[in-house]
């Protein structure tokens, strides 16, 4: 019942159209550092981490470093509830994975990499390891990659030990050094202050993944999927309430309407999009398009039907950040658990409106007062599902009643 | 803890500390492979580990009460870790776990009498297109039913 590595017939776009394996490699060792930057950035990729930077923006910057030590951390911490999409990508297209952070590591002149892989996904290492000791053999990895002179570069893999927090990227890196995975202030950056102090490019499993397509299919052929902001496409992963669960590859800008239809769920009450942390829309929303400028999401879609308690799912949420917070910081560290209690108030009926509006506005401050992504996100659902279901959740009579 | 044993612990943290190195970077691989092995990270290991790296015993014990996955009290030799995050939730987790909970008779957090199984709660593991999901040590199983996930405890068991 390991039904994690069961291969499944896949089709999409970019990450999942057919791909000869060490091809976009190769081809990149043939180019010019900076066409490689340039392509990349005529591509307009952005990270798939779920913070939407240039991904072209970043490795310049370590590119044009002038550090002798230089690292490429994928980040494979996937624990935003709702997500798998990196699982499926590790588990079924590794080729992709590792070949873009050694094209990384020749763009920007590292010669380190270092996959941090979720210590949830530990049934993964055993394979992962196998699939790098093959590159080896194959010229892939290792010293004067495929035949280029002086160009050296291999990776490694360590595991977390599960925390939430640790996807974050500074909080990943002091992981990685051997402290608690608490996230740092910004700036400086990884670009610049990485691992070990050195300038490091810290980049999501989809995102090095999407490196070879590119490399082969150039950036312009990329901007030809998606939207003018969000080029190319996406992996989805959909869960909860509807026919065919799974990861999705679509193009940027598809509604969340057309989702729902994909993938069975035109019954569909509720569609958290961006995982615990990301904005919950009800059936007015549904037109809203998958994008970073509109309904933005590092993949994950949550699906809940009629039948669902929108304050119990709202109730997970903020039981899962109470759990996963650092406690760095007052405003997360407090914050979350106000909110939490908040929602066990509503939950008794022993609330006023009054307060209701204070701890918005307390979440409100949380997003612009925390320390890292975590406590500014974690409002979101509080804030969305207390607005977009005030009727359900407020006034629970009359939906019963039209029942 | 008897001498022999206080030596074997000794040994394995010198041979980890060959193995991955003494800097401080090595901290993580060296407890998650302590961990491995003795199912929880004892104070004396604390002690050996800090003594290998040349940092204090609190700054391992910082580390180890960070991460969920470290424990520094003893824990079963095998452990089940529960995902209770909300598609799982929704999936029937709650008479899954209900289930696991009668067949060994302890509650979550808890530890069979018999030192065989530690049941834990966690959050998301990445299977939500195949809920209920739980970890038994590093294996995955999902798709689970409170019969199906009874009788792979009871493999276990
Ligand atoms: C609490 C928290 C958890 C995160 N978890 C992940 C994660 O699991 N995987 C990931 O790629 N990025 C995660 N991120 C985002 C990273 O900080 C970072 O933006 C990303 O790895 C950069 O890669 P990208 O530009 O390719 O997206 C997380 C951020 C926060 C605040
Ligand atoms: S926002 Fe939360 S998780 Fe981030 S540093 Fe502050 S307490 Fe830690
Ligand atoms: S919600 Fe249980 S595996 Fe994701």
């Amino acid at each position: 019942m390991n039904t994690a590595f069961e291969k499944q017939d896949r089709t999409g776009p970019v990450l999942f159209r057919t791909y000869e394996k060490g091809s976009g490699l190769k081809k990149a060792l043939s180019m010019e550092r900076n066409d490689i930057l340039d392509e990349l950035r005529e591509s307009k990729l952005k990270g798939r981490g779920g913070a939407g930077f240039p991904t072209s923006t970043k490795w310049m910057i370590v590119a044009a470093a002038s550090d002798s030590k230089k690292y490429v951390i994928c980040n494979a911490d996937e624990g935003e509830p709702g997500t798998f999409k990196d699982r499926v990508l590790l588990t079924e297209y590794p080729e992709l994975v590792f070949e873009g952070m050694v094209i990384a590591g020749y763009t920007i002149g590292a010669d380190e990499g270092i996959v941090y892989l979720r210590g949830e996904y530990f049934y993964m290492l055993s394979f992962l390891e196998k699939f790098l000791e093959d590159m080896r053999s194959n010229g892939l990895l290792g010293k004067n990659i495929l035949g280029k002179d002086g160009f050296n570069f291999d990776i490694s893999i360590r595991l977390g030990s599960g925390a939430y927090v640790c996807g974050e990227e500074t909080a990943l890196i002091e992981s990685l050094e051997g402290y608690r995975g608490e996230p740092r202030n910004r700036p400086p950056f990884p670009v610049n202050t990485g691992f070990m102090g050195h300038p490091t490019i810290v980049n999501n499993v989809e995102t090095l993944a999407s490196v070879p397509h590119l490399i082969m299919n150039g950036g312009a052929w990329f901007c030809e999927m998606g939207t003018d902001k969000s080029t190319g496409s996406k992996l989805f992963s959909v869960s909860g309430d509807c026919d065919s669960p799974g990861v999705y590859e679509l193009p940027w800008g598809t509604t969340i309407k057309e989702l729902l239809k994909i993938v069975g769920a035109e019954n569909a009450k509720a569609v958290q999009v961006g995982g615990a942390s990301g904005i919950c829309f009800g059936k007015k929303d549904f037109s809203r398009s998958l994008a970073y400028e509109d309904a933005a999401t590092g993949g994950s879609i949550m699906i809940f039907n009629e039948s669902r308690n929108m304050l119990h799912v709202l109730k997970s949420f903020m039981e899962f950040f109470v759990e996963e917070s650092c406690g760095q910081c007052t405003p997360c560290r407090i914050g979350n658990v106000k909110l939490l209690e908040g929602v066990e108030m509503i939950e008794r009926g022993e609330f006023t409106f009054e307060y209701i509006e204070k701890l918005k506005d307390l979440g409100r401050t949380m997003q612009v007062a925390s320390k890292c992504g975590l406590g500014q996100t974690s409002p979101n659902p509080f804030i969305s599902i207390l607005e977009n279901f005030k009727d359900e959740i407020f006034n629970p009579r009359e939906v019963n009643e039209a029942v | 803890m008897f001498v022999h044993e206080k030596n074997a612990v000794s040994d394995f943290i010198g041979d980890l500390t060959r193995k991955y190195g003494r800097q401080r970077s090595s901290l993580l691989p060296i407890l998650q492979e302590i961990q491995h092995k003795y199912n929880y990270v004892s104070d004396f290991a604390q002690q050996e580990v800090a003594r290998n790296l040349d940092i204090h015993p609190v700054e391992v014990y910082s580390v180890i009460s960070f991460y969920a996955f470290l424990y520094d009290k003893p824990r079963g030799r095998n452990i089940v870790r529960f995902c209770k995050t909300i598609v799982c939730e929704l999936a029937g987790a709650r008479a899954v776990a209900e289930a696991v909970k009668r067949e060994l008779g302890i509650g979550f957090g808890e530890t069979t009498k018999d030192g065989k199984i530690t049941l834990e709660y966690a959050n998301c593991i990445g299977m939500c297109d195949k809920s209920p999901a739980m970890l038994v040590n590093e294996r995955v199983y999902s798709g689970l039913d409170p019969e199906q996930a009874c009788k792979i405890i009871r493999e276990i068991k």
